[in-house]
C-alpha cells in the first residue's frame, strides 16, 4: 500500500521537475536538482550506519548458515589422498589395493591426531553404523608400524573390519568426500541420492517431512485457537465503553509485556503432574488420578496460544475500534438476523485485522523454540527444536543449516505475503 | 455493553450479548490467571510448584521468603541479573541510536529503495530466533565474538532495531518533513537541525522504541543459549536451564520480580503514549 | 539528559567492575547434590587456597557441548567432569587435552599418585578419576503400588508394574538394560550390542515401554520426577537417590540389579586458554582429602588413601560394595558406537 503512495509521489516529483525545467531558469533547475539529490543523500546517509550494522550482525550470519548447508570440507581435508585414488573406482565391488592401503595409512594418522572421530561421524551420515567401523579400525591400525602399513595396508584394513570390502562403505566415503553437497538438503527432505546419482526416498527412517507437517499443523491449530479466543474478546473490548475497555486492556497487555520465560514457567506450574490444575481437579473430585498434561503436544499448544493471543487481539481490536457501529445497528434495526448481519456486514470489515493477526501468529508459531523445548516433551517438539538438537546435541551442523534454510524460506514466503497484504511496518506493538 | 439494550433487540440478542460477555471474561481469565498464580506460589515454604494445604488455609507458616533469599545468595543468579542489565543497556543504546537515525532517513519520501530497506531492517523480528542463533553461532565464532559481551550486545541490538524503527516511524508519520528540510536549507547543519527540530518531536517514539529494544534483549534467551559463555548467563538463560534441569521455586520468585518489572514498563509506556498524544495535539497548530 | 548520563555512568561502572571480577576458571559438572559435594570439597577449598575464582556451571553430560566448542573454536569451558562412558570417545576425537603425569599428586600418606589411584581412574590419558558411581533405578514406595520391582526385568515389565518410568534421553545404559531385561547375560551385553541384530533387539525391547517412558536430560530431574509423581520409577545416578533419602527423607528405594557402574573423571577441554590453571585445579581436586568428601553422596573415591578417611557407615551404600550385581560401563564400546547408536536412538525417538 505504501508502495503505491511512494510511486505516485516520485512520479509526481519527476513530473514537476520536467515541467519545472521549462519554466525555471537553468540555474534554478540545477539548484533544485542538487537540493533533491542532497535530500536523498541525507536520507540515505542516515540509513547507511544501520544497514552496515544489520549486514554484519544479522545478514552475514544468516548467509553463513546458508553456506554451511551445502559446504562440507571435513572429509576432503582429512583424507585427501585416499579420495584422490578413489576417484577412478567404478563404484562396484572392492576398490583397488592402493585405495585400501592409502586409507589404512590415513586412518593411522587420524587416530594419532585424534581426528578419526570426525571422519567417522561424517561417513556415518551416509552409511548408518559406519562410525563404529571407522573408529575401531583406526584404533587397531594405530599400533601398526608405518612400513608394515605401506606394505600390507590393504590386508590389515580388511583384517580390522570386513566391511572395508563392501562397495557401500566406499560409496559412502566418496559421497562424504564431496566438498559441495546437496546431501543435507536431501536429508532434510527425507530424500537421498543413490550412488548412480538418482534421487530417491531415504531408505533409513523418514522424519523431517512429517516434522514440517506437524509444525505447520500445530501452528495452524494455535492460530485458530487464538482466533476463536481473540475475536470475541477484541469485539467485546472494541464495543465496551472506553473506561471499561481501557481497564480490561491491561489484562491483554500485561501478559504481552511479561517475559516469555515467566509465562512458560506459569504453564509448567499449572500443568505439571502435581501442579495447580491437577490438584484443583482432584480436590473437586473431577478426576481421581492426575492427568498427564505437561510435556505433551497439548501443553505446547495451550502455552503458545496463551503467549501469542495478544498478537491476535491487538490488531483485531484496533480494526474493530475503527468500524462504525451504526452499520450493524442499521442492519439489525432493519430486521436482519444477527448472524447473517455479522457475517455480511461486520466480519468483512474486520478482515484486515484478522489477516494481520492470524498471519503474525502463524509466522511466529512456525519458528517457535522456547516453549516447545520447555513444555513439549517428546511429542510437542517443532522444527526449531530439531534444528537446535542438530546444533547442540548431534553436532550435525550441515543438517541443522539445511533444515534452517528450509524454515527460513517458509518464513520469508509468509513474511512476503504479510508484507503484501498488511505491510511490514504496520505491525502493532500494543 | 452495560448500556440498556435497544428496543429492537430480541431475547436471542440479549442471550447472545451475555454469551459474548461471558466468553470475553473467560478469555481474559485465561490470559491473566497463569500470570497471577505464580505470585503466591513464589512464597511457598515448600520446594513445590503447587499450593500446599497450608497455603490454601492461609497458615502463615506455609509462606516464606526463602526463594527470594535464594536469589540473593546465589552468585549465579546475581551474575545473571547483572549481565541482563549490562547487555540490555548497551544493546538498547546501539539499537536506539542506529534505529532512530535510520527511521528518520526512511521516513523521507526521497529515500531510495525505501520499501526494500524497510523490509530488510524489520526482518530480524520475523526470522525465527533459532535460525538467527545458528547463523550467529557460526559467524561470530569465526571472529571470536561468541562467548563475549560484545557478541551478545551486537546480537541483541540487531533484534531491537525493528522495534525502534517502528515506533519512531510512527511518531514521524504525522510530522511535517518540510520543517526539517527548511532547517537544512536555511544553512543549519544537518546534525543541528536534527537535534533542534526532529528530536523533540520523536522523543516519545524513541523512548518507547528504546524500551521495546531493552525488553527484547532482557527477555531473549535463544541467542544467549547459543552465543553466551558461562560468564554471560542472563536471567532468562538461568531460568531456562532451571526449568530444564531443576525445577525449583526460585524461578517463581524471579518470575514474580519480572512481572513487577513488566507492570512498571506497562505504566511507563502508557504514560508516554498519553504524553505523545498530548504533545502532537499541541504541536499540530504550528 | 542528566538521568541518561547517570545511567550511562552507572552502567559503565558495573561493566568495569564486572571485568575486574571476571571468573578465572570455568569448571563444569552435573549440578545437584553431586555438584554441591564437589563445590564443598573441591572448588571452595581450592579458591580458599589459591584465590582463584571459579565459575561453576552445570551440564547434563555427553560430549556434544564440548564438541561444539572445539569444532567452532569457541572454547568456553576449562575443566569438565565427564563420565568414563563418554571419556574414551571425547579423548579419541581430540576434544580433550592429554593430562601430564605431574598432575597426579601423591597421596596424603606419601604414596606416589600413579600407585595411589585405582588403575581404572587413570587408564585414559585425558582424565583423572574423581568418583566411582553407578546408574541404578529407584522407585517411590508411596506411588509404586503393591508389587515392588526387584530386577531390571521388572523395570521393563509394564504388566507387573504400571506407571511412568524415567529414563535419561540417550542410548547409553538404556540399550544395555534393554538387552539384559530381554535375557542377555550381563557379561555378553556389549558383544551383542555390537551387532545389528543385537541393536534391533534392544530397540524392540525399548519399544515395549516407549509409551511409558518419561525422558529426562539431567540427573537432577529424577528425584523430582519420583517425588512429584511424574514417574513411579526412574533411572538415576545412585548418589542423587541416596541424597534424597538421606537428606530429605524421601521414601525412595534403590534397585541394584544390573546397575551399570562407571567412573567420572576431571578433564580439560582441548584449547582451553587456562590449561595450566586447569591442570593445577585437577591436581588439587583429586587429592586425598577432596576425594574423601565424595562419599557424602555415596560415590566412591578413586584413591586408596582417600578410602581410609571414609566413614565406615557409608561403605555399604557405595557402588564398590555392589560390584557383583553390576555391569561395568564400556567406554571403548561407546567410543566406537556412540555416534551411530546415538543417531539411531534419536530417529527411534522421533518415530
Amino acid at each position: 500500500m505504501s508502495n503505491t503512495t511512494t510511486n505516485v509521489a516520485s512520479t509526481a516529483s519527476s513530473d514537476n521537475n520536467k515541467r519545472g525545467a521549462a519554466i525555471l531558469t537553468k540555474e534554478e533547475a540545477r539548484f533544485a536538482r542538487r537540493e533533491l539529490r542532497r535530500h536523498k543523500m541525507t536520507a540515505f546517509a542516515l540509513v547507511v550506519p544501520l544497514l552496515v550494522f544489520i549486514s554484519f550482525a544479522f545478514v552475514a550470519p544468516i548467509l553463513t548458515m546458508l553456506h554451511q548447508g551445502y559446504y562440507s570440507p571435513v572429509v576432503a581435508d582429512l583424507i585427501p589422498q585416499t579420495l584422490e585414488k578413489l576417484e577412478s573406482w567404478d563404484g562396484q565391488g572392492q576398490p583397488d589395493k592402493r585405495v585400501l592401503t592409502s586409507m589404512a595409512i590415513d586412518l593411522k594418522r587420524l587416530a594419532a591426531d585424534r581426528t578419526s572421530g570426525k571422519l567417522a561421524a561424517e561417513i556415518n551420515r551416509h552409511k548408518p553404523g559406519a562410525s563404529s567401523m571407522v573408529k575401531s579400525t583406526a584404533r587397531k591400525l594405530r599400533r601398526k608400524d608405518d612400513a608394515d602399513l605401506a606394505q600390507n595396508g590393504a590386508a590389515l584394513l580388511l583384517a580390522a573390519n570386513k566391511s572395508w570390502a563392501d562397495a557401500k562403505t566406499w560409496q559412502a566415503v566418496q559421497k562424504a568426500g564431496k566438498i559441495y553437497t546437496d546431501g543435507f538438503y536431501l536429508t532434510a527432505l527425507d530424500l537421498e541420492r543413490t550412488f548412480e546419482g538418482e534421487i530417491q526416498i531415504r531408505e533409513a527412517t523418514q522424519i523431517y517431512i512429517q516434522l514440517y507437517t506437524k509444525t505447520l499443523r500445530m501452528a495452524l491449530v494455535i492460530t485458530l485457537m487464538c482466533l476463536v479466543l481473540g475475536y470475541p474478546l477484541a469485539y467485546f473490548l472494541a464495543n465496551a465503553p472506553s473506561k471499561t475497555s481501557n481497564m480490561l486492556m491491561i489484562f491483554v497487555l500485561l501478559p504481552f509485556w511479561t517475559s516469555l520465560l515467566v509465562r512458560t514457567t506459569a504453564w509448567i506450574a499449572l500443568l505439571q503432574t502435581n501442579g495447580v490444575v491437577n490438584s484443583f481437579l482432584m480436590e473437586l473430585h473431577v478426576i481421581s488420578e492426575p492427568l498427564d498434561m505437561l510435556y505433551t503436544e497439548f501443553s505446547t499448544i495451550i502455552a503458545m496460544t496463551h503467549i501469542l493471543l495478544p498478537f491476535m487481539i491487538l490488531p483485531l481490536y484496533s480494526v474493530m475500534k475503527g468500524i462504525d457501529k451504526s452499520y450493524m445497528r442499521a442492519a439489525m434495526s432493519m430486521g436482519a438476523k444477527p448472524i447473517p448481519a455479522f457475517l455480511k456486514v461486520y466480519l468483512p470489515n474486520t478482515l484486515p485485522g484478522l489477516s494481520a493477526g492470524a498471519l503474525l501468529v502463524f509466522i511466529i508459531s512456525v519458528g517457535y523454540y522456547i516453549t516447545p523445548a520447555l513444555v513439549g516433551g517428546t511429542d510437542g517438539q517443532m522444527i526449531s527444536n530439531i534444528i537446535a538438537f542438530h546444533m547442540q546435541q548431534s553436532n550435525n551442523w550441515g543438517l541443522a543449516a539445511a533444515l534452517g534454510t528450509m524454515l527460513l524460506i517458509l518464513i520469508l514466503t509468509l513474511y512476503w505475503v504479510y508484507d503484501r497484504f498488511v505491510g511490514a511496518s504496520n505491525i502493532k506493538l500494543g | 455493553m452495560s448500556q440498556p439494550f435497544p428496543s429492537y433487540y430480541t431475547l436471542w440478542h440479549k442471550a447472545g450479548s451475555y454469551a459474548l460477555k461471558f466468553t470475553a471474561f473467560a478469555v481474559l481469565f485465561f490470559l491473566i490467571v497463569p500470570i497471577i498464580v505464580i505470585i503466591p506460589l513464589s512464597f511457598n515454604a515448600e520446594p513445590y510448584f503447587t499450593f500446599t494445604k497450608g497455603m490454601v488455609t492461609f497458615e502463615p507458616s506455609a509462606y516464606s521468603m526463602r526463594w527470594y533469599d535464594a536469589i540473593v545468595t546465589n552468585p549465579n543468579w546475581l551474575l545473571a541479573i547483572k549481565n541482563s542489565f549490562i547487555i540490555g543497556f548497551f544493546a538498547t543504546i546501539v539499537a536506539t541510536t542506529l534505529g532512530t537515525m535510520a527511521a528518520v532517513g526512511l521516513s523521507s519520501q526521497r529515500m531510495p529503495y525505501k520499501r526494500l530497506i524497510m523490509a530488510l531492517l524489520l526482518s530480524p523480528m520475523i526470522v525465527p530466533l533459532i535460525i538467527i542463533a545458528a547463523g550467529m553461532f557460526f559467524f561470530y565464532s569465526k571472529f571470536g565474538f561468541a562467548g563475549t559481551y560484545t557478541g551478545l550486545i551486537i546480537a541483541h541490538a540487531a533484534l531491537g532495531v525493528p522495534f525502534v524503527i517502528i515506533t519512531v516511524t510512527a511518531t514521524l508519520s504525522g510530522f511535517d518533513r518540510s520543517l526539517y528540510f527548511a532547517g537544512l536549507s536555511m544553512g543549519a547543519s544537518p546534525l543541528k537541525t536534527f537535534f533542534d527540530v526532529v528530536v523533540p518531536l520523536i522523543r516519545p517514539g524513541v523512548i518507547s522504541g528504546a524500551m521495546f529494544a531493552f525488553v527484547t534483549s532482557f527477555d531473549e534467551v535463544v541467542l544467549v543459549l547459543f552465543l553466551a559463555g558461562p560468564g554471560q548467563r542472563t536471567i532468562p538463560r538461568q531460568m531456562f536451564s532451571g526449568l530444564r534441569e531443576q525445577i525449583n521455586p526460585t524461578i517463581l520468585a524471579v518470575a514474580t520480580l519480572l512481572i513487577m518489572v513488566s507492570v512498571a514498563f506497562l505504566i511507563t509506556l502508557e504514560f508516554l503514549r498519553r504524553r505523545s498524544e498530548r504533545l502532537r495535539g499541541l504541536e499540530s497548530p504550528h | 539528559m542528566k538521568i541518561t548520563t547517570m545511567v550511562t555512568g552507572a552502567a559503565l561502572g558495573v561493566m568495569l567492575a564486572s571485568t575486574a571480577m571476571a571468573a578465572e576458571l570455568t569448571v563444569v559438572s552435573f549440578g545437584g547434590a553431586y555438584g554441591a559435594a564437589q563445590k564443598k570439597h573441591m572448588l571452595d577449598p581450592y579458591t580458599a587456597k589459591t584465590g582463584t575464582k571459579i565459575l561453576f556451571e552445570d551440564y547434563s553430560g555427553g560430549i556434544a557441548e564440548i564438541k561444539a566448542q572445539v569444532e567452532a573454536n569457541n572454547i568456553q569451558w576449562d575443566v569438565v567432569d565427564i563420565e568414563v562412558i563418554d571419556l574414551e570417545r571425547a579423548c579419541s576425537e581430540g576434544l580433550l587435552e592429554v593430562i601430564p603425569a605431574s598432575v597426579l599428586a601423591a597421596g596424603a600418606d606419601g604414596t606416589p599418585g600413579a600407585q595411589d589411584f585405582i588403575p581404572s581412574a587413570i587408564a585414559n590419558e585425558c582424565g583423572v578419576g574423581n568418583i566411582v558411581w553407578t546408574i541404578i533405578y529407584a522407585y517411590n514406595e508411596k506411588t509404586i503400588g503393591s508389587v515392588k520391582p526387584t530386577s531390571i526385568g521388572d523395570f521393563f515389565d509394564t504388566k507387573k508394574i504400571s506407571g511412568k518410568r524415567a529414563m535419561r534421553k540417550r542410548p547409553q545404559v538404556n540399550m544395555e538394560w534393554a538387552l539384559i531385561a530381554d535375557g542377555v547375560a550381563a557379561d555378553k551385553v556389549y558383544e551383542v550390542l555390537a551387532t545389528d541384530a543385537g541393536q534391533a533387539r534392544a530397540f524392540a525391547k525399548l519399544d515395549t515401554i516407549k509409551d511409558d517412558i518419561v525422558w529426562f536430560d539431567s540427573w537432577s530431574q529424577v528425584p523430582q520426577l519420583l517425588n512429584d509423581g511424574g514417574a513411579v520409577m526412574g533411572q538415576s545416578a545412585n548418589g542423587r537417590i541416596f541424597d534424597a533419602i538421606k537428606k530429605d527423607g524421601k521414601p525412595f528405594k534403590m534397585v541394584w540389579d544390573a546397575h551399570v557402574y562407571d567412573l567420572d573423571v576431571w578433564a580439560v577441554v582441548k584449547g582451553s586458554k587456562k590449561k595450566d590453571l586447569a591442570f593445577d585445579f585437577i591436581s588439587f581436586a583429586t587429592g586425598t582429602k577432596p576425594l574423601s568428601g565424595m562419599p557424602d553422596v555415596a560415590y566412591g573415591p578413586t584413591r586408596k588413601s582417600s578410602m581410609a578417611l571414609v566413614d565406615p557407615a557409608v561403605i555399604p551404600d557405595l557402588p564398590t560394595s555392589h560390584l557383583d550385581e553390576g555391569v561395568k560401563a564400556d567406554g571403548i564400546f561407546w567410543a566406537d558406537f556412540g555416534e551411530s547408536l546415538g543417531e539411531k536412538f534419536n530417529e527411534w525417538l522421533l518415530k
